[in-house]
């Protein structure tokens, strides 16, 4: 059954690392769907939060051979009811459209939106939430004219105590001592 | 090269001696325990040959004629000896021509160090002579790539690439070095490593799968043992004998877990899939326990997943995490080294007795030898079959030399009929089934093992891939023996054609240049065979002969290599004609 998955990868932070990661999906014809990459909490290892849809059995699969990457530290399947998650939208209105009438200034507050910059020629409105959530204040305000409009990748945390890599890093560091 | 100069180094009293990048690239190695690289010169790595010339005593350095003759001949030493293999090209056309030897090693598990040249730091990126992208050309083909900018790098990321290279499941790593790194100086100082935060290269061994794992062996009344390279690779051949007598489980091996376990062991039922053996491919279907050890249910080995080992549940004892689950299901997965894994399992089963199970096996050796050995190693017809000629061989060579294969179907017959008495002795090309890779993977096989016979057999077409290494053999003196299998076809293509395409032979039939002319230019001693009675006394010459030496026959034009299990058809459905 093909589901949406957020796959959460821990990395060194080294160069060509998002391209190593990347080709596991080119080779497997996996579509990703958004992919952010940021620090993580715990300094020197960086996190990948990649959003794919595939099967159970295919995206273990996937982050396996992920995981093998001799860089990668650990890659976790996690589905929408262990996350929390967010994504920020930005639209680029004509700032004319906002004067006439109050049409815009409802929708900004009806959904939590904010505003950003405004000058004579545009105005720059924000919103952070689920993509369902910023693609409908696009879909509403799109009637009065967006000129531009982007949106980031998915960012999450898991509903977990602390991060999930914590534990590996634990044994980890065991393994070490156990060399010397 | 002349008599080894004076290396340029001073010892500093701090332990570091300054040296260049180029030096501490050859130290580096040395540092790991080489002897021997493979290579090619070129200009972006021209200051490590330049380095080379110092050190000639300690570091053999064998000029191939082509960077994929490097490659493979360095894949050759490496399979032979367990130990890692190590080439050396120069940039762009230089690092290309190695790609294909180095996805071949990715596929099969081999460890290979591969050091380019890169070209200088300040033009990377502008389309530079003879600049190309090989860590990103290389990143999906290799177990890890870095490239260095800086001198001061160089020994960490030779110590890296070793440990990685051949710890855990072994591949091939490749470090880029630019010029000015290798020009520039700096204080050299070598620390292996063993440990990297990042990488666990061998899982740590879970006594409850051990013991999950026995349980099932101890129940199974019709087990199969699956010996793949794992068990090489790990040294574990004496483990997987004790194991194998304890349990009394029939063992088939992949092809390229040929020759972990003698070929007249009594529990040894042959070769798995495509064009293995009969029984191992038959009983698949039949077995209820499935036992992989060290191999990854290759589509070449298992055919349609869907009617693979219906009835079997299936214990897998991998190394590589990835592996479990990803063709075949795993009702049992034993993580870990086989080294470990084996001997904790044997201690665990109870002692076992298959000895109807294993009949049935014998009763399948029959049908096979009936229906297809026998004709094809003492053949009715006039043309000679590969496998009369791989048969003499093996016996003239007492069933004890290291076989090289090139790929086709040669290499199909060659792991079919040729018998071997110890392990390390079977060097091919099986998950990437490179083409052209059997003559030059030979010469590595021969410097690797200098005290065994090495005979390689290749077809016409494979051979004229990497004809030119025949100059390698020539100028560094490897005496190896070369059976050229000649049906003047690209057989294998053939065979496909003559049975899935209504033998339409496109593009398969090749006229051939006079191979003993090719040879003698070589100043490689040679005979040609086409009767078959001058074939005995022509592999006797072979054998007995001290240099290098081709043996060219003139086989069947339209021989088959059966059984055969069709691409994409279950195990159950091999093939007898």
């Amino acid at each position: 059954m093909q589901q949406e998955f957020t796959l959460s990868i821990f990395s060194e932070n080294h160069v060509g690392l998002l391209n190593q990661i990347t080709t596991v999906f080119t080779r497997r014809n996996l579509n990703i769907e958004s992919l952010v990459t940021s620090e993580s909490a715990i300094a020197g290892i960086h996190k990948f939060t990649i959003v794919v849809f595939s099967s159970r059995e295919e995206i273990e699969k996937v982050a396996r051979q992920i995981e093998k990457r001799i860089d990668v530290i650990k890659a976790f399947v996690l589905t929408e009811d262990e996350i929390i998650h967010q994504e920020i939208a930005l639209y680029k209105v004509p700032t004319r459209t906002l004067l006439n009438g109050n049409e815009i200034e409802k929708l900004v507050r009806q959904y939590g939106a904010r505003i950003l910059e405004i000058t004579e020629e545009y105005t720059v409105i924000e919103k952070t939430g689920h993509h369902k959530e910023t693609q409908e204040l696009f879909d509403k305000m799109d009637q009065y004219g967006v000129v531009q409009f982007t949106r980031s990748g998915r960012i999450a945390v898991t509903k977990a105590k602390a991060e999930l890599l914590d534990n590996y890093l634990r044994k980890a560091e065991l393994d070490k001592q156990e060399l010397n | 090269m002349e008599t080894q100069t004076q290396a340029k180094s001073q010892e500093k009293p701090t332990g570091t001696i300054r040296m260049t990048g180029a030096e501490a690239v050859v130290r580096s190695l040395l540092n790991e325990g080489t002897e021997i690289l493979f290579g090619y010169p070129g200009g972006a790595i021209m200051p490590v040959y330049d380095a080379l010339y110092s050190f000639q005593k300690e570091l053999h350095h064998v000029l191939a004629r082509h960077e994929q003759g490097a490659l493979h001949a360095a894949q050759g030493y490496a399979r032979v000896t367990g130990r890692v293999g190590v080439a050396i090209v120069t940039s762009g056309p230089g690092a290309t021509n190695a790609v294909t030897g180095i996805a071949d090693a990715m596929m099969d598990s081999t460890p290979l160090v591969v050091i380019s040249g890169q070209v200088g730091s300040a033009l990377l990126g502008s389309d530079a002579f003879q600049e190309t992208d090989v860590v990103g050309v290389t990143q999906p083909i290799t177990k890890w790539n870095f490239q260095v900018k800086k001198a001061e790098d160089i020994p960490y990321a030779i110590a890296r690439a070793f440990y990685i290279a051949r710890s855990g499941r072994p591949g091939p790593v490749l470090i880029d070095i630019t010029k000015d790194a290798q020009f520039a100086s700096f204080d050299y100082q070598y620390e292996p490593v063993r440990y990297i935060r990042s990488y666990r290269p061998t899982p740590k061994v879970d006594h409850e799968q051990i013991k999950a794992a026995a349980r099932l062996i101890n129940f199974a009344r019709k087990p199969l043992a699956l010996v793949g390279q794992g068990v090489i690779l790990g040294n574990a051949e004496q483990e997987l004998l004790d194991f194998l007598k304890k349990s009394g489980v029939p063992a088939a091996w992949t092809l390229l877990g040929l020759s972990a376990m003698p070929s007249d062991h009594p529990q040894n039922v042959g070769m798995l899939g495509m064009h293995g053996n009969y029984g191992p491919n038959i009983k698949t279907n039949e077995a209820d326990l499935i036992i992989a050890i060290g191999m990854r249910f290759d589509d070449r080995v298992t055919g349609d997943l869907k009617n693979y080992a219906t009835n079997a549940k299936v214990v897998h004892l991998e190394i590589d995490e990835a592996e479990i689950n990803k063709n075949v299901h795993a009702d049992v997965p034993v993580l870990g080294d086989v080294k470990q894994t084996l001997p904790l399992l044997t201690e665990t089963i109870s002692q076992g007795d298959h000895s109807a199970w294993m009949d049935e096996f014998r009763a399948c050796d029959r049908i096979e030898y009936d229906r297809i050995i026998r004709e094809e190693l003492a053949p009715s017809k006039k043309g000679m079959t590969m496998g009369e000629v791989i048969h003499k061989a093996s016996k003239a060579f007492n069933d004890d030399a290291i076989m090289v294969t090139d790929v086709g179907q040669h290499q199909m017959m060659a792991s079919r009929y040729f018998r071997f008495k110890q392990t390390r002795s079977v060097v091919t090309s099986g998950g990437l089934g490179t083409m052209g890779f059997g003559l030059p993977a030979a010469m590595g096989a021969k410097l690797g093992a200098p005290q065994r016979q090495v005979c390689l057999f290749v077809g016409d077409g494979g051979f004229q891939m990497t004809i030119q290494e025949l100059g390698t053999i020539f100028q560094s003196k490897i005496p190896v023996k070369i059976v050229l299998l000649n049906n003047n076809f690209l057989g294998m293509v053939r065979q496909w054609q003559e049975l899935f395409f209504d033998s339409r032979y496109a593009s398969t039939e090749l006229i051939n240049p006079d191979f003993q002319t090719i040879a003698k230019g070589y100043h490689i001693e040679t005979v040609k065979v086409t009767e078959r009675e001058d074939l005995d006394q022509a592999i006797a010459k072979m054998v007995a002969h001290e240099g290098a030496f081709l043996l060219e026959v003139v086989v069947e034009k339209e021989g088959n290599v059966f059984p055969m299990v069709p691409a994409g058809a279950s195990v159950s459905d091999i093939r007898l004609e």
